[in-house]
């Protein structure tokens, strides 16, 4: 290793690369020392992906040279970058589910042949860096943070000079985070240079030597982040304060609004999960937040909930007194059952279709867009208008296609779409991921606004910094278990993270076990 | 050097309208380099295939004549397409509705009353219903795939018809000739405009094609299947019925083929026999696509078919070239079509050479 080199490990200059329809990186200028920890920190579509892809070797960049180690190369492939000593792990994990932790690694390695040596070496490295894992297990049996685990140490055993992370904390509970940062610390003070990439300034802050900050594909500043303060980064990223939102305590009437009882719904499909014994109720004028690592349920959870799959027993799932749990989507909505889904583009919304025609999906019942089996264009168009205008929807206007609005304004759009219904229940699931802050704390605030008319409001995310923020109860989401709701004041992010491993008071016994969670 | 097809950020819209003129016109070159191949003179042949079947009155009904059935079906079948059903077996449909439209007319050869068509009409349509009812309910039951069933049953049609024709419905004075008896008056479609063949069947026809508008483009049921088409998880999301959807469907194929059915044995045919359609259940697939599932559009696209069928007649007779003639210019438009369609929605890159994609996905 040459650790000890005074040339940047990685010293990239005016790196540009267009793609059809965007410039994702215009003049990019970034230095990594050896052994330091260095942050690129932007908002989505910021630019920091494609940068990563251009320094690993799946994208080329169109200008700009990069320098390894003081020498100007070209990176023509992952293998090459490899080959340099560059590592990666990805946000979204490539793992054969069917493989074991072993056989996954050896896939990675050409001319690997030995599984026993490897599984060895292994245990050497996942034992050194404080990284538990068991080479024998199958990968679908892993939770999420093992997984990413598997990802860690099969860049290990290649024992790279940069390591690339990105967003590596979305998928963990905040106990696995400080696991995480641990074992960085320690690569980097073994001379190895990190590459973190990430929008959670706290993070940043608490692990981070150096930062490059990010803004539409240009670097708008470079930072220690632990001589700056969180809102001077904000300022960085977005260019402005941060938003911050207004939540009052909440004024519940007391009526059980959306209650589970009960609900139980087997696995849909080999790896799915089973949801076992739900029990939850949302008061009209409350916030009850679901958190949890993804995969633990929640998607089987939102699909039971909106009427997408139907229960056997309809007492699981009361809207407003009913027992709704047979009842299909557009009797629930008709009850007054507002949903949001985390798939903006083709679940909650056609892409090619008009903004117009997109409010037709849930907003049918209101205003009078249907008279007779037919469209009346021009509700469609006026509820359209109306969305845009109180939610502040930047785009073309009403004939505008819902593809061709930012991830951000469309959800806006969503948002307003199932709000200016005045729905009695909402349900969101992941209202702000991907988006940037302004649009996340725009959407934040209309949540607490309905709030305060009075509607129950459920919330899934995996942000807990989101659900602090705007909920009045938390819950716990783990291995289709679902823990008592919490009071958000007599609560603490750490408390929240031991239940994410599954280990709530009285939770069923075989829970902790083998809860999707690494805390060990 | 290798070739890549990148997904254009966001397809011209003009282009998507005008991208079956593109396919007419490379159409016809073709055709012109088709002609010559064959040592024919090709702006006669041209004339020959293009021109002179529409130069005279009885040549321009004959043209609506052969375009009704196809704008029927195609409307039909849109209505399904747009949400992602495929029926192929309108062709079955059609005799299904033929062989029902027709059974009633010689079940009561007396028949005076007008209203009596009105009748074969709607047992015509309950016909291809029942046709393409079958591959509905086992998709939705079975899911089963709608492709392959409704195809099959095309040939299941055809050995019916067959049976019925050779047998239990041949006409007893029609010296062994598979075909039934001629139907009475009150059983054919009235004539347009003496003395061309053109019936009344082409204002049922144009009748449906607005019904079908409306449907597609108006209703609220037709914007459930349209979302259904672009974007099932949408669909799923609003409560959109994927069952309904189906039946819709596949339904409303059925019936138009079955009402085009009767059409043709009570229009220019007057009786039933072995072979009652030309292929118009498939050349109604093409016009489909060539209209852009457009009920408006499909009207074009069916005038153009129907000239195809008509050159293909002409080219026989004055060029003496093979009846496949019509088949190969029908399938010559369809893939000039999906080729300008997949240029519309990308575009074609060349790449230096070949990196090894494998690595990123075990990266």
């Amino acid at each position: 290793m040459g650790a000890e080199s005074p040339a940047p490990r990685l010293a990239l200059r005016g790196i540009r690369k267009a793609y059809p329809a965007v410039v994702a990186n215009d003049g990019i200028d970034l230095a990594v020392l050896p052994g330091e920890i260095h942050a690129v920190l932007g908002e989505n579509g910021a630019g920091k992906s494609t940068l990563m892809k251009i320094i690993y070797g799946v994208a080329r960049p169109d200008a700009g040279e990069i320098r390894w180690e003081g020498r100007r190369i070209e990176v023509p492939s992952p293998q090459a970058a490899r080959a340099l000593g560059i590592g990666m792990v990805f946000q979204h994990f490539s793992l054969f589910e069917t493989l074991t932790v072993a056989e996954n690694v050896a896939l990675a390695l050409p001319g690997e042949r030995d599984l026993a040596a490897l599984a060895r070496r292994i245990e050497e490295v996942s034992a050194r860096y404080g990284l538990p894992l068991d080479p024998r297990r199958l990968v679908h049996s892993l939770s999420v943070g093992e997984r990413q685990r598997v990802e860690i140490v099969r860049c290990l055993l290649l024992e790279p000079r940069l390591l690339i992370m990105d967003e590596p904390t979305s998928v963990l509970t905040p106990q696995a985070v400080r696991r995480l940062f641990e074992t960085l610390r320690q690569l980097a003070a073994e001379g190895c240079s990190i590459l973190y990439i990430s929008h959670k300034l706290d993070e940043i802050q608490a692990l981070c030597h150096a930062a490059t900050v990010l803004r539409a594909g240009r670097v708008t500043g470079t930072c220690d982040p632990r001589r700056e303060t969180a809102s001077s980064m904000a300022r960085m990223m977005i260019g402005k304060d941060l938003p911050v939102c207004e939540h009052a305590e909440a004024r519940t009437s007391g009526e059980a609004r959306l209650v589970l009882d009960g609900l139980c719904l087997p696995a849909q499909d080999p790896f799915g999960t089973e949801l076992q014994d739900i029990r939850l109720r949302v008061h009209a004028g409350e916030i009850v937040g679901v958190a949890g690592v993804s995969g633990n349920g929640q998607q089987e959870l939102l699909r039971a909930l909106s009427g997408e799959v139907t229960l056997g027993r309809a007492e699981a799932v009361k809207l407003a007194g009913v027992a709704a749990g047979r009842l299909h989507p557009g009797r629930r909505r008709r009850m007054g059952l507002g949903f949001v889904p985390e798939e903006r583009l083709g679940r909650g919304a056609v892409p090619t279709m008009t903004l117009s025609e997109n409010t037709l999906l849930t907003a049918h019942r209101a205003a009078g867009m249907v008279r007779g089996g037919l469209v009346q264009r021009a509700r469609l168009r006026a509820f359209a208008l109306e969305a845009i205008g109180r939610f502040a929807v930047m785009c073309g206007g009403p004939e505008a296609e819902a593809r061709s609005l930012s991830g951000g304004n469309l959800q806006k759009f969503i948002v307003g779409r199932e709000l200016l219904q005045a729905p009695r229940m909402l349900v969101v699931s992941q209202p702000t991921w991907g988006l940037d802050v302004g649009a996340s704390a725009f959407i934040r605030q209309a949540l607490i606004d309905l709030r305060n008319a009075g509607a129950a409001i459920l919330v899934i995310s995996e942000e807990l910094d989101e659900l602090f923020e705007i909920c009045d109860r938390i819950a716990v989401m783990a291995k289709g278990r679902l823990s008592p709701a919490a009071r958000t004041r007599d609560t603490s992010v750490e408390e929240i993270g031991v239940w994410m491993s599954g280990l709530w008071p009285g939770a069923a016994p075989d829970a902790g076990e083998a809860a999707r969670a690494p805390a060990p | 050097m290798r070739l890549r097809l990148e997904a254009r950020p966001a397809p011209s819209r003009a282009m998507r309208y005008l991208s079956p003129l593109v396919a007419t016109a490379l159409t016809v070159v073709a055709g012109f380099i088709v002609f010559s191949g064959l040592g024919r003179e090709p702006l006669a042949a041209f004339h020959a295939f293009f021109v002179r079947p529409v130069s005279s009155l009885n040549g321009l009904a004959e043209l609506v004549l052969k375009a009704s059935p196809l704008m029927l079906i195609a409307t039909g079948l849109a209505i399904g397409y747009r949400a992602n059903v495929w029926n192929i077996g309108a062709e079955g449909q059609l005799i299904l509705g033929a062989i029902f439209g027709g059974g009633l007319a010689l079940a009561f050869p007396g028949a005076e009353s007008r209203w009596f068509l009105v009748l074969m009409v709607l047992a015509g349509a309950t016909g291809g219903l029942l046709w393409a009812a079958i591959p509905a309910l086992l998709r939705n039951r079975f899911n089963t795939n709608e492709i392959l069933v409704s195809l099959m049953l095309v040939y299941v049609a055809t050995l019916l018809l067959s049976y019925l024709v050779h047998g239990p419905w041949r006409d007893p004075q029609g010296f062994n000739f598979p075909q039934s008896r001629m139907f009475a008056d009150a059983a054919l479609y009235p004539i347009l405009a003496e003395p061309t063949r053109l019936n009344a069947g082409f204002l049922v026809a144009l009748g449906a094609v607005a019904c079908g508008w409306l449907f597609i483009e108006r209703s609220f049921l037709g914007y459930q299947m349209r979302v259904a088409g672009l974007a099932e998880a949408a669909a799923r999301y609003a409560g959109f019925s994927s069952g309904r959807t189906v039946w819709i469907g596949m339904l409303a194929g059925g019936a138009a083929a079955g009402i085009a059915g009767v059409g043709e044995v009570a229009g220019p045919i007057g009786q039933l026999t072995s072979s009652v359609s030309p292929g118009y259940g498939f050349a109604a697939i093409i016009v489909a696509f060539v209209g852009r599932l457009n009920p408006v559009g499909i009207v074009f696209a069916s005038l153009l078919m129907s000239l195809l069928y008509l050159g293909g007649e002409s080219a026989q007779m004055e060029l003496r070239l093979p009846s496949a003639i019509t088949g190969l210019f029908q399938g010559m438009l369809l893939f000039f079509l999906l080729g300008s369609d997949v240029l519309v929605h990308y575009r074609v890159r060349l790449l230096p050479r070949a990196p090894a994609p494998r690595e990123e996905a075990a990266a």
